[in-house]
C-alpha cells in the first residue's frame, strides 16, 4: 500500500528509524529540540503514544517487517512517568522482549531503549544521531524482505 | 472510502523555508482516501482556519490532517475549527512537520520526504479515527497551594478573593518563606517584613483560606478538577486551639543552645519556639530532636508553665485527605551551601558568610538589631568584599544558569552596609552586572555613584585568613587582568539559587516535569509559563526558576487566574482518551477472557470486573470493565491484554499499527 519515499541521494544507505515515544516526556522533549533548533538526522519517524506502557512490542516487529532498520523506544525517566508506572511496564516488557528478539535472530542493537524527559531536547538530538549512526553501521535490515520475497510474512 | 483533507502550513518561513510545502500537499493528494489537499501560509490564522472549515463543508470531509506545528501547540485550535464545521473534533489529527522536521533538519529533499512521511502516517491514523465525545466530570472548586512564601501567599489570596476555597500548605511552622528573612528589598529599600506581614495576617484571617503550617503534601491522586490530596500535619506537640500564643514556654524552656534557622544560625533558639515574632500562626512548635524531654524523658518545663494546658507530648502526625480541583506549586528555592566553596573558605572561616546571613545581620529584627557585626568577634567590619556569582554561571559547580537575583541583592547589601558603617569600604567582585528590571539599573548606579561601592570586574580565586583578616585574592579584568589583593574583615558570597530540597520527589508526587537543575518545567517557556504539562497543576515563584519578589508575585497572580478560570466552569470536559473493553453481540459477547491482567497493570484502579448475564440472570462470562471516570488513558492495559480485548480510544491498536505500516 505504501511506498517508501526515503531518498537515496548518493546511493548511500540511509537507515529508517521508527521511534515509539510517550506524549509527556519524549514527545515533548523532541518538541523542545525543535524549539531550540538543534539539528539531528532526518531518518527518524516518530509515533506518538500516550505512554511507553501503551507499547505493544508487536509494534516493533511490525516496524521491522515494514522495512524499518532500527527502532527507538523512549519515555519518561524512572519515577517520572506521567501515569505513575507505565514506563516500568515498558521496561519489564523490554527485558523479556529483548531475549525473544535475540532468539528470533534480530540484532538487538537495532533497538534502543532510552529515557528522554520533556526538558532534554539536546538529549533527543544526541540519541537520534547516535542510533542513526549505529544502525547505519549495522547496514540495512533485510531479513523480513528476504522472507517476504520467499512468500512468508 | 474515507474522505480525508490534508492542510499543509508554511508557518511563514518556519516550515516553508525548509520543507517544500507545495510538494508535500501534492504528494498527500496522491494518498488513498485523500480527496482534498492544499498548502497555506498560516493555517492557524483566521483565513487559514476558514480554508479548513470551508473544505470540511464543501468536500464533506470525514477526517482532516493539519501538517503544521506540534499537536501540543495547536491541536486544540484545529480541533475546535473542525468541530465548528461539523466534523467530530477527534477526527482531526496533526502531523508535526515543524518541531519534528523543519526546525531540526536542513533544507533539502530528505526533509521534504520526511514531511510527506509524517503526513502519510497521520492520514492512516485519521482514517481510523472514530468520532469521540468529551467526558463531563464535576470540579472540586477548592485549590491547593503548596508553599507559604510570598508566591504561595499571593496565589492563595488571589484565588480566595475570587470566592473559592483555598488550602495553603507550608512545611515550616510559619508562613512567610525567604521573604520574611530579608532585611530590605530592592530597588526601593523598603522593609521586607513591613510589606509581607500584612499579607501573612490576611491569609490567617481570610474566611476562604485553610492554613496548614508545619505540614507537607504526602500524596496526590486523581486528575484535574478531581484531585485527592493527602496532607501530613506534622505534630507540633501543641494543641493549637488551646494555645493562646502567650510565649511563656518559649522563654522558659531550659534547652536554649539550638542554632536558630530563621537567623541562619547567628543566634540561638529554644527547643520550644516560634520561628520569628511575626509568625503566622503565632503558635510554638516543639523541636523533638532537641527537646530534653524527648531525649531523656525528663523536663516538661513547658507543660508545667503553660496556663492553658496546651502542651501535647503524645501528639502524633495527622493525615488529612481533601478533594481539590487545582494545585498551585510555590515551593520556592534554596541557596547553595557550604561544601561547595572551599576556595572561599566558606564554612571554614566564620567571617565568610552568605547573602542570607547578611540579610539577618542587616535586618532590624535580626540578632544584632540591624548592626553590621562580623560573626567572629562582633566588631563592625571596616572592609567588606561581596563576591557575586558564587556558584552561578559556573559549570564546575553544576550551575550553568544565572541566579538572577544576586546582582541586585549584592548592590543592596553593599548599599545597606555603607549606610550603616559610614567610613567602611565595600568591594563587589562581579562577572557582569545584570540589572534588567524596572528601576534596577538605576539602583545599581546609586550604589556606585552615591554610596561609593567599588565594583571590580573579575573573579576571586581564593580567600584565606591572615591575622584576623581575610585576604581576598582576585583579578581586575578591566585593568588588563591585574592581580588584586584586598584585606577584608567580612566576605559575603552571593550563593547560587537552586531548586528546593526535595523538589524531585515532589515533582514525582505531582507527576510534573522538571529540568536537569530540578526546577519544575512550565508547559511552554514563553506562552504557558505558569502551567505544567499536567492539567490542573500550576507554578508560581522560584520553584520554576530563580525569580525575584515582583516576578514571583506576578506569576502567582497569573497562576491564580488560571485556577479561577478553571473553577468558573460548571463542569469540566475531559478528553475521551480512555480504554474500552470489547463488547459484541452473542454468542461471543466479548473477546475478553476475564484474566484481569489489565486490572493489575492499571495504575489508577480504573478496571474492575463485571459479569455478563443472560436474561434469566445466569452468568455467561466474567469480563473486565473500565471506569471512564478514573481511566487516564495511558494504555498500559492495552499492551498487557493477551486477547486484544481492551483498546484505547484515540490511540487504538488498529490506528497505531496503521501508523507503523505507513512508516
Amino acid at each position: 500500500m505504501t511506498a517508501t519515499t526515503e531518498p537515496q541521494p548518493s546511493g548511500a544507505f540511509e537507515p529508517k528509524i521508527a521511534a515509539f515515544v510517550c506524549n509527556w516526556c519524549t514527545y515533548a522533549g523532541a518538541d523542545l529540540t525543535g524549539t531550540s533548533r538543534i539539528k539531528y538526522p532526518s531518518n527518524v519517524r516518530v509515533v506518538r503514544l500516550p505512554c511507553t506502557g501503551r507499547i505493544d512490542f508487536m509494534l516493533l516487529l511490525k516496524a521491522f517487517a515494514r522495512g524499518s532498520d532500527g527502532v527507538i523506544v523512549s519515555g519518561c525517566h524512572p519515577n517520572d512517568c506521567h501515569y505513575t508506572s507505565g514506563n516500568y511496564h515498558a521496561r519489564r516488557r523490554w527485558m523479556v522482549f529483548r531475549d525473544l528478539l535475540d532468539f528470533t535472530g534480530i540484532d538487538t542493537r537495532r533497538v534502543t531503549f532510552a529515557w528522554v524527559s520533556a526538558a532534554e531536547g539536546a538529549k533527543w538530538a544526541e540519541l537520534v544521531a547516535q542510533v542513526t549512526e549505529q544502525v547505519r553501521e549495522l547496514g540495512p535490515h533485510t531479513d523480513y524482505q528476504a522472507l517476504a520475497a520467499a512468500g512468508v510474512e | 472510502m474515507s474522505r480525508i483533507g490534508v492542510f499543509v502550513c508554511h508557518c511563514g518561513e518556519n516550515i516553508g523555508g525548509t520543507v517544500d510545502c507545495a510538494k508535500v500537499a501534492q504528494a498527500a493528494g496522491q494518498l488513498r482516501g485523500v480527496v482534498h489537499s492544499v498548502d497555506y501560509k498560516y493555517m492557524c490564522s483566521d483565513p487559514g482556519q476558514s480554508i479548513l472549515k470551508d473544505a470540511i463543508r464543501e468536500k464533506k470531509l470525514d477526517g482532516v490532517v493539519v501538517a503544521a506545528c506540534s499537536p501540543r501547540m495547536h491541536e486544540p485550535t484545529f480541533r475546535r475549527a473542525a468541530e465548528e464545521a461539523g466534523l467530530n473534533a477527534f477526527q482531526c489529527e496533526m502531523a508535526n512537520v515543524r518541531e519534528h522536521c523543519s526546525w531540526v533538519h536542513e533544507k533539502g529533499e530528505a526533509t521534504t520526504a520526511k514531511a510527506i512521511d509524517l503526513v502519510r502516517i497521520q492520514v492512516e491514523k485519521v482514517k481510523r479515527d472514530a468520532p469521540l465525545h468529551p467526558i463531563k466530570v464535576p470540579i472540586s472548586k477548592t485549590a491547593l497551594v503548596l508553599g507559604g512564601g510570598i508566591a504561595g501567599i499571593q496565589a492563595a489570596l488571589d484565588i480566595a478573593n475570587t470566592g473559592h476555597e483555598v488550602i495553603l500548605v507550608e512545611k515550616a511552622p510559619s508562613i512567610g518563606g525567604h521573604m520574611s528573612q530579608l532585611s530590605e528589598t530592592f530597588p526601593t529599600l523598603d522593609c521586607s517584613q513591613c510589606i509581607l506581614t500584612p499579607r501573612m495576617v490576611e491569609v490567617a484571617r481570610h474566611p476562604k483560606i485553610t492554613l496548614y503550617t508545619y505540614s507537607e503534601l504526602e500524596k496526590l491522586d486523581g486528575f484535574i478538577g478531581n484531585f485527592k490530596a493527602t496532607i501530613r500535619r506534622k505534630a507540633r506537640k501543641i494543641d493549637e486551639k488551646a494555645c493562646n500564643g502567650c510565649g511563656v514556654c518559649t522563654q522558659k524552656c531550659p534547652q536554649k543552645k539550638i542554632p536558630d534557622e530563621f537567623n541562619e544560625g547567628l543566634s540561638m533558639r529554644r527547643a520550644i519556639y516560634v520561628p520569628f515574632p511575626q509568625a503566622v500562626p503565632n503558635k510554638p512548635v516543639i523541636d523533638t530532636a532537641n527537646c530534653t524531654y524527648f531525649k531523656t524523658g525528663k523536663c516538661k518545663a513547658c507543660e508545667k508553665l503553660c496556663a492553658n494546658g496546651a502542651i501535647r507530648f503524645d501528639q502524633e502526625d495527622e493525615l488529612i485527605v481533601r478533594e481539590v480541583g487545582a494545585v498551585v506549586v510555590a515551593t520556592g528555592y534554596k541557596t547553595m551551601k557550604v561544601d561547595r566553596f572551599p576556595e572561599y573558605g566558606y564554612g571554614q572561616y566564620p567571617d565568610v558568610i552568605d547573602g542570607m546571613k547578611f540579610e539577618r545581620l542587616a535586618s532590624a529584627s535580626g540578632p544584632t538589631a540591624g548592626a553590621i557585626q562580623r560573626p567572629s568577634d562582633g566588631k563592625a567590619p571596616q572592609t567588606v568584599v561581596f563576591i557575586a556569582c558564587a556558584g552561578s554561571r559556573d559549570e564546575q559547580k553544576h550551575v550553568a544558569y544565572c541566579s538572577k537575583i544576586c546582582c541586585m541583592y549584592t548592590a543592596k547589601h553593599a548599599m545597606l552596609y555603607k549606610h550603616k558603617v559610614h567610613g567602611g569600604k565595600a568591594y563587589v567582585f562581579y562577572m557582569d552586572v545584570r540589572a534588567a528590571g524596572k528601576s534596577y539599573d538605576e539602583f545599581v548606579r546609586r550604589a556606585v555613584e552615591d554610596d561609593g561601592v567599588k565594583y571590580v570586574r573579575g573573579r576571586v580565586s581564593r580567600v584565606y585568613q591572615d591575622g584576623g583578616q581575610l585576604v581576598v585574592k582576585g583579578v581586575d579584568t578591566l585593568l588588563g587582568g591585574e592581580p588584586l589583593e584586598i584585606r577584608a574583615d567580612l566576605v559575603v558570597l552571593a550563593t547560587a539559587v537552586q531548586a528546593q530540597e526535595g523538589s524531585e520527589e515532589l515533582a514525582q508526587k505531582l507527576h510534573v516535569s522538571y529540568d536537569k537543575y530540578r526546577f519544575f518545567a512550565e508547559a511552554h517557556p514563553k506562552l504557558r509559563p505558569v502551567e505544567t504539562n499536567t492539567a490542573g497543576i500550576f507554578l508560581a515563584g522560584a520553584c520554576q526558576a530563580p525569580r525575584d519578589i515582583p516576578e514571583s508575585v506576578a506569576q502567582a497572580s497569573g497562576a491564580a487566574v488560571k485556577v479561577a478560570a478553571l473553577f468558573s466552569q460548571p463542569e469540566l470536559t475531559r478528553e475521551p482518551i480512555v480504554a474500552v473493553v470489547d463488547r459484541q453481540p452473542p454468542p461471543v459477547f466479548s473477546n475478553c477472557v476475564g484474566c484481569l491482567l489489565c486490572k493489575s497493570a492499571c495504575p489508577y484502579q480504573a478496571i474492575d470486573q463485571e459479569t455478563i448475564k443472560a436474561r434469566n440472570g445466569d452468568p455467561i462470562k466474567t469480563v473486565a470493565r473500565v471506569n471512564p471516570g478514573l481511566c487516564q488513558g495511558c494504555g498500559t492495559c492495552v499492551a498487557t491484554c493477551r486477547t486484544k480485548a481492551i483498546d484505547l480510544q484515540g490511540f487504538s491498536n488498529e490506528q497505531i499499527f496503521a501508523e507503523v505500516m505507513a512508516i
